[in-house]
Formats: C-alpha cells, sequence, structure tokens
C-alpha cells in the first residue's frame, strides 16, 4: 500500500508561555491520500493556517508527529508547492521571472523552466502579462500568477491557504474553476485551506470540518460529485445536499 | 504654469537683493549685489572652476569610500548574528557622534593633503548609507520569507533574489542623504587645514572681504551639490523601476 501522501498523528500547536499562552490547533489527526484533493473548512482564527503552515514545514508542532509521503517530516521540501493567502508576488520582477523564481531557486535548467513557465501563464490567460510587472495586475491576476509559481517545478502537493481569499465573489468562482480544471489534468495531491463551504465543496474530494479555536476535527465529508467539475456543478442536488449537511453541522450550537 | 512658477520665484527675490541692496547702498564686502557676485565669478573663472574640481573630486572620492565599506558591513551585519550582536550596537553609538567635530583630529592623523577631506566626507556619508541599507534587509516582509523558506532557498539565494531588491531602494534614500552631507563634510575639511577647494577659497575671500568670491563659490557649491543629487536620482529610476 502506498504511503499517504501527508498524515498528522496527535499534532497540536501552542503559541506562546504562562499567561498569553494560546492553544491554537490540535489535537488533530489527519491523512490525506496521494492524488486526492483535501478542503479544510473552517471559521476565521481556528487554526488553518497554523495547520498549513505545519504542513508545510514552515512551524513544528508542539506535540504529535507529520509525515509526508511515508517519511517524518522536518521541514520545508521542494516537492511541495504553496500559494499563501497574500500573492507574495516580487514588485521588482516581472511575471514571468515570478512565476521562474522556484526554477532559480532549484537551479532547474533555464530553457525548459521557461518554456513551462510560458505554459502555465497561457494555460492561466496571463499570456499577455508575462513582461507586466505585479502592480499592474488584478488581484485574481495576481492569484492566477502566484500558482503558476507554485505549480512551475511540478510539485507532488500542493497547499493552499485560501488563495481566493482576498478575491471578490466572481473572481473567486472562475479562479477556483481553474484550479479545479488543472489540478484535474495534473493530478497531484493538494490541500486547501478556506472559509468558504462552496469552494470546499466545489474543489474537494474531501471536506473537513474544524471546530473553532483550538481547532480540532468536527467532521470529515466525502464529496462524491463528478468531475471535471465546472459552472453546472453548483447546482446539481447532490451539491445542495451536502452543502445543507455541512451547513446543519456548522450552524448546530454544539 | 508649474514648471515655471519656480524660476519665477527665484528671479523674484534676486531682483529684489539686487533692487534692496542699490537702494540701501550696502557696501559690497557686506552684502553683494547679485550682479557684482556675477562680475566677480566671471573674473575669477578659472580659479572657481579649478577648486570646484577639487572639492568635487574629495566628495565622489570620499562618498565612493563610504558606499564601498557600508555595503559589505550592511551584508555582514544582515547575514551574521554575531556581527549583529557586536557590531551594530557600536554603530549606533558612534551614529551619535559629530562626524564634523572629527575634522580637526583627522587631519592631525592624515596629514594635510586630500586624504583627510576624503576621509571626513566618507565619515560623514557612512552612518546614512549604512542605516539604510540595514533598515532595507529587514524591510523583507515575513511572507516573502516564508515563500523562499518554503522552497528551501539558500541564504544567498534569498539575499540575491530577495534581500538586495528590497534593500536597493533604502540604498538610495541613504545615498541621497548622504550626499548632501559629503559636500558639507568636504567643505568642513577644507576650512580646517587647506590649500584649495570652494571651503578654502570661501575662507581666504571672507577673510580679505573679497565677499563676492566668497558668496560665487558658495553658488558654485550648491550647483555641485545639486548636481550629485540629480546623478543620483537618476541612477535610482534607472535601477529602481518598480513600484511596490
Ligand atoms: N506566530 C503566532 N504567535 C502567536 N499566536 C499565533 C501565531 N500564529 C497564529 N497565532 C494564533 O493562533 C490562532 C490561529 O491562527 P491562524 O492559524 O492564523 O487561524 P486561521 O488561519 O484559521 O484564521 C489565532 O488565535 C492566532 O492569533
Ligand atoms: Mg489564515
Amino acid at each position: 500500500m502506498t504511503p499517504a501522501a501527508l498524515e498528522l498523528l496527535g499534532v497540536t500547536r501552542h503559541f506562546g508561555s504562562g499567561a498569553t499562552a494560546v492553544h491554537a490547533l490540535g489535537p488533530l489527526d489527519l491523512s490525506i491520500a496521494p492524488g486526492s484533493f483535501v478542503s479544510v473548512l473552517g471559521p476565521s482564527g481556528c487554526g488553518k493556517s497554523t495547520l498549513l503552515r505545519l504542513v508545510a514545514g514552515l512551524e513544528a508542532p508542539s506535540e504529535g508527529r507529520l509525515r509526508r509521503g511515508g517519511e517524518a517530516l522536518d521541514g520545508p521540501s521542494r516537492r511541495v508547492g504553496v500559494v499563501f493567502q497574500e500573492h507574495v508576488l516580487f514588485p521588482w520582477a516581472s511575471v514571468l521571472d515570478n512565476v521562474l523564481l522556484p526554477a532559480d531557486v532549484y537551479g532547474l535548467p533555464r530553457a525548459a523552466a521557461r518554456s513551462r513557465a510560458l505554459h502555465l501563464l497561457e494555460r492561466t490567460g496571463l499570456a499577455d502579462f508575462a513582461a507586466q510587472r505585479p502592480h499592474s495586475l488584478s488581484g485574481g491576476m495576481k492569484q492566477r500568477a502566484a500558482f503558476c509559481r507554485a505549480l512551475l517545478p511540478d510539485p507532488e502537493i500542493l497547499l493552499l491557504d485560501e488563495p481566493f481569499g482576498a478575491l471578490d465573489a466572481l473572481t473567486r468562482e472562475e479562479l477556483s474553476l481553474d484550479l479545479s480544471r488543472l489540478w484535474g489534468e495534473l493530478g497531484r495531491t493538494a490541500l486547501l485551506i478556506t472559509h468558504d463551504i462552496e469552494e470546499a465543496i466545489l474543489l474537494g474530494d474531501r471536506v473537513v470540518v474544524m471546530s473553532a479555536r483550538p481547532g480540532r476535527i468536527r467532521a470529515d465529508f466525502a464529496v462524491d460529485l463528478p468531475r471535471p467539475r465546472g459552472v453546472d456543478t453548483a447546482s446539481s442536488p447532490r451539491y445542495q445536499e451536502i452543502k445543507r449537511e455541512i451547513r446543519a453541522l456548522l450552524f448546530q450550537r454544539a | 504654469m508649474r514648471q515655471l512658477s519656480t524660476p519665477l520665484i527665484w528671479l523674484t527675490l534676486v531682483l529684489a537683493w539686487e533692487g534692496a541692496v542699490r537702494a540701501l547702498a550696502v557696501p559690497a564686502w557686506l552684502l553683494p549685489a547679485p550682479s557684482a557676485i556675477g562680475a566677480m565669478g566671471w573674473e575669477w573663472r578659472a580659479e572657481l572652476l579649478a577648486n570646484t574640481l577639487v572639492t568635487l573630486r574629495e566628495t565622489v572620492l570620499g562618498f565612493a569610500l563610504a558606499l564601498g565599506l557600508s555595503v559589505p558591513l550592511a551584508v555582514l551585519v544582515a547575514f551574521s548574528r554575531l556581527a549583529q550582536r557586536v557590531v551594530y550596537p557600536i554603530l549606533l553609538g558612534l551614529q551619535s557622534v559629530p562626524k564634523v567635530a572629527l575634522a580637526p583630529l583627522v587631519t592631525l592623523w592624515f596629514g594635510i593633503g586630500e586624504w583627510p577631506k576624503i576621509v571626513i566626507v566618507a565619515l560623514v556619508c557612512f552612518f546614512p548609507i549604512l542605516v539604510n541599507i540595514i533598515a532595507g534587509f529587514d524591510a523583507v516582509p515575513r511572507a516573502m520569507l516564508d515563500l523562499m523558506h518554503a522552497m528551501r532557498a539558500s541564504p544567498a539565494a534569498t539575499f540575491r533574489r530577495l534581500r538586495l531588491p528590497m534593500a536597493l531602494p533604502y540604498l538610495f534614500t541613504g545615498c541621497k542623504v548622504a550626499i548632501t552631507f559629503a559636500v558639507i563634510g568636504a567643505v568642513i575639511a577644507e576650512f580646517v587645514a587647506a590649500q584649495d577647494g570652494l571651503g578654502y577659497l570661501i575662507l581666504m575671500a571672507s577673510a580679505q572681504s573679497q565677499t563676492p568670491l566668497a558668496f560665487a563659490s558658495i553658488l558654485m557649491l550648491t550647483l555641485m551639490s545639486i548636481l550629485l543629487f540629480r546623478l543620483i536620482e537618476m541612477a535610482e529610476r534607472r535601477l529602481v523601476d518598480w513600484k511596490p
């Protein structure tokens, strides 16, 4: 049996100590199968970003263990791509150079990386903006560029921390459908952090619902909607049913 | 309209100056009229130019020396925790020393040639440049560092791709402050001990009540200062062509 792409065992995270200590997360167990898309849904401040930073290896857990592909996770990996809530594009570099950043950092062959970058920009409708600086792009375009950058080295695992959080509703939906399509083609493992129910269902094979801080897993819904998903998916009866179930859970008095 | 208003204001001021000096018959050794300054400046043009070049050379060399020393030091402070702990407090302490007060001592240590002037210019330029670059290296947002960290970028890659471009606008801010100080430093160094340079010329002219010549020298200094500032601004516009 192939090991889980990501595995969390009894993971907790505290910040600070003494009277000002904050228990941000856990204890939490989660296993993500290779090639699956898992959405983590939770209210703001419940420790979602903390969870992602732990999985990305940017922080260490206070207790518990994490595994990546069956091996102990003890730091960031070049087989993992991260898209943060803020696009974090470098304002001094062109869109193309921003997308090429991982190639530069990893020392990938230039010509191949360049053609892949241009292909990704093409696929996300940014081909005409390759030479522009990020400040001349709209919010949605910046986030697309950040996706391209994360996808450039073809990561096995994609981590997304509310990547559509700062966008307007229309752009959000358009971008999440684009992402769904792109992910379908790549067949990689993805973990999406979000506070948006529709987004979580539309993109995920599973929706993991978290409690308020300290974030724990309250429920784990399987999303058995056919792929590829499109604008029609949201109007299907099964989608509505899953959405009702999740809403019922979120708004029930505990 | 706006483009025209500044020269017009200056022209008006100069004319008012000329008119007031003539109307009140102020003696030239006390306050010369602009026309007298112009005439004297033209008469002494060869000397003015030669001494301007002397001061310009001291200023540029001192500034370059400060730049050459502060950039590597800032990199060291940015990279090494030890340097941060040891060097930074010392630098912050030294920053408060009024550098021009050291001018007589520097002359004592470095003799009477060009070097004491260059050293004093470098001293006054050093701190504004250094402090600004260090601030630039520190101005990198946490999210950008997280991005580099998530890619396991080496410290060298993080420096080259992130910290350096981030610090460049700060470097220019420091340079613009420093170049103005540099001209002041050069003149004060020349006041202390010199056989040439605009500071020397101002001192000599004042001592001999050749006030129009002193004013002409000050005008040259001002023009030099503006020119140097503009050159740095031009370089900045070429190298920092991005908006945050
Ligand atoms: N570096 C930190 N230091 C102290 N507290 C933190 C830190 N990071 C997060 N927290 C706290 O942990 C909790 C969860 O934060 P976060 O993971 O950002 O939540 P979410 O992303 O779900 O909005 C919050 O109460 C936050 O204040
Ligand atoms: Mg968050």
